[in-house]
């Protein structure tokens, strides 16, 4: 599975679910802004390693709303501890999504430790976190998306052809703010 | 007349005094003020001196308390906490601010994220860790550095740490970029450790 087919999957979800999604930087954030741009997806352009931190604050200051982020293998092998604090708080709210391709993909496809023997989805429950599921398929994506905790997604390397994002900081935070502040209850 | 801190606060509410104080209780007075500057959510790291602050933020249901692995973390759920609506602050001893800065900058600073941090200033005049010391020199100048406001009022000026925390808070909010208040050592009574 192409990542760009997983987050296009997890973008209609989040739609579907009225979620806030936040979108890891680089590629990532280029190819969700490509397939399903949204004033509720948060498109991160720095701070790598910051993206499950980022969903996990705000899905602690809205436990209302719901919460996706998407986080890639490189950024968070980068911010491990970030595990242990989700499990920690284990908000009901909030799904983390690694969509984990064994490489850091916006720099040149270098590998990670997960192309060989680091397992982050025993590394999420290794932390505590009591769900945790490992999808293969874009049915399996579908069906765990509603879930809490973490996803991990296997996707092949590689980036697909698409343009930098090209809405300023101050909009996109704009814009994700306003949609933050409306009263949305859970489904 | 000197007050005796523990009857005011007695053991029941979860404050372990060891000294009594004759003038102010730091910890109750950096409390104070971040209530008055509105903060409802913390992240932190500890450091010793900070134990009474966590005690009083942990006794405070207004307050959700996020204890983190490092920094970095504190920061990137603070900015979340702060899309969603939060007052937040980070709580971490100076050390952490390195641990820190590219999370600053490349969030904080580029979305215009306000951040009230208030850090333990280690290595500083009564400092018995040699460790301390490097990072407790260059704080200042790597948030100088980074155009972050800091305030680092001196043992005599502790009696307004009530205001100086508002008054951080307010520029963070108006500047929309991190606001530091640096309390060292002598601040939290000596080497009360």
């Amino acid at each position: 599975m192409k990542r760009i087919e997983a987050i296009s999957i997890i973008a209609q979800e989040a739609k579907l679910q009225n979620a806030l999604l936040i979108g890891n930087i680089g590629f990532p954030s280029r190819e969700l802004y490509a397939v399903c741009d949204s004033p509720s997806n948060f498109y991160m352009l720095g701070s790598m390693g910051m993206s499950s931190s980022i969903g996990l604050g705000l899905a602690l200051a809205r436990p209302n709303r719901r919460v996706i982020s998407l986080d890639g293998d490189g950024s968070i092998l980068m911010n491990l501890g970030t595990l242990a604090t989700i499990a920690d708080q284990s908000p009901e709210n909030y799904l983390l999504v690694i969509l984990d391709n064994g490489c850091y993909g916006s720099t040149g496809c270098q590998p990670t430790c997960t192309c060989r023997k680091a397992n982050l989805a025993e590394m999420a429950r290794g932390a505590g976190i009591s769900q945790v599921i490992e999808a293969t398929t874009l049915k399996e994506i579908q069906q765990g998306s509603v879930n809490q905790g973490v996803m991990v997604v296997k996707v092949e390397v590689g980036n697909a052809q698409v343009p930098v994002i090209d809405i300023s900081p101050e909009e996109i935070i704009d814009r994700f703010m306003d949609r933050c502040a409306r009263p949305s209850p859970l489904p | 007349m000197e007050k005796d801190w523990r009857k005011i606060y007695p053991l029941s509410v979860g404050l372990i005094l060891t000294v009594p104080m004759t003038e102010m209780n730091p910890s109750q007075a950096v409390y104070k003020g971040m209530k008055h500057a509105g903060i409802n959510f913390v992240t932190s790291v500890p450091c010793v001196n900070l134990q009474e602050l966590f005690q009083l933020i942990d006794s405070d249901s207004e307050i959700v308390h996020v204890p983190v692995t490092r920094e970095e973390e504190g920061v990137g759920i603070c900015a979340g906490a702060y899309v969603g609506g939060k007052r937040p602050a980070l709580i971490m001893q100076n050390s952490g601010l390195g641990n820190s800065i590219n999370a600053l900058a490349s969030l904080d600073f580029l979305y215009h994220i306000p951040l009230l941090m208030i850090i333990s200033h280690r290595g500083g005049k009564g400092e018995t860790i040699v460790g301390q010391v490097p990072m407790g020199q260059l704080s200042p100048k790597l948030l100088n550095a980074m155009s972050i406001i800091q305030f680092s009022p001196s043992v005599e000026e502790a009696e307004k740490i009530e205001e100086i925390i508002v008054q951080a808070m307010d520029l963070s909010n108006k500047t929309g970029r991190a606001a530091a208040v640096l309390l060292d050592i002598e601040f939290w009574g000596g080497g009360r450790r």
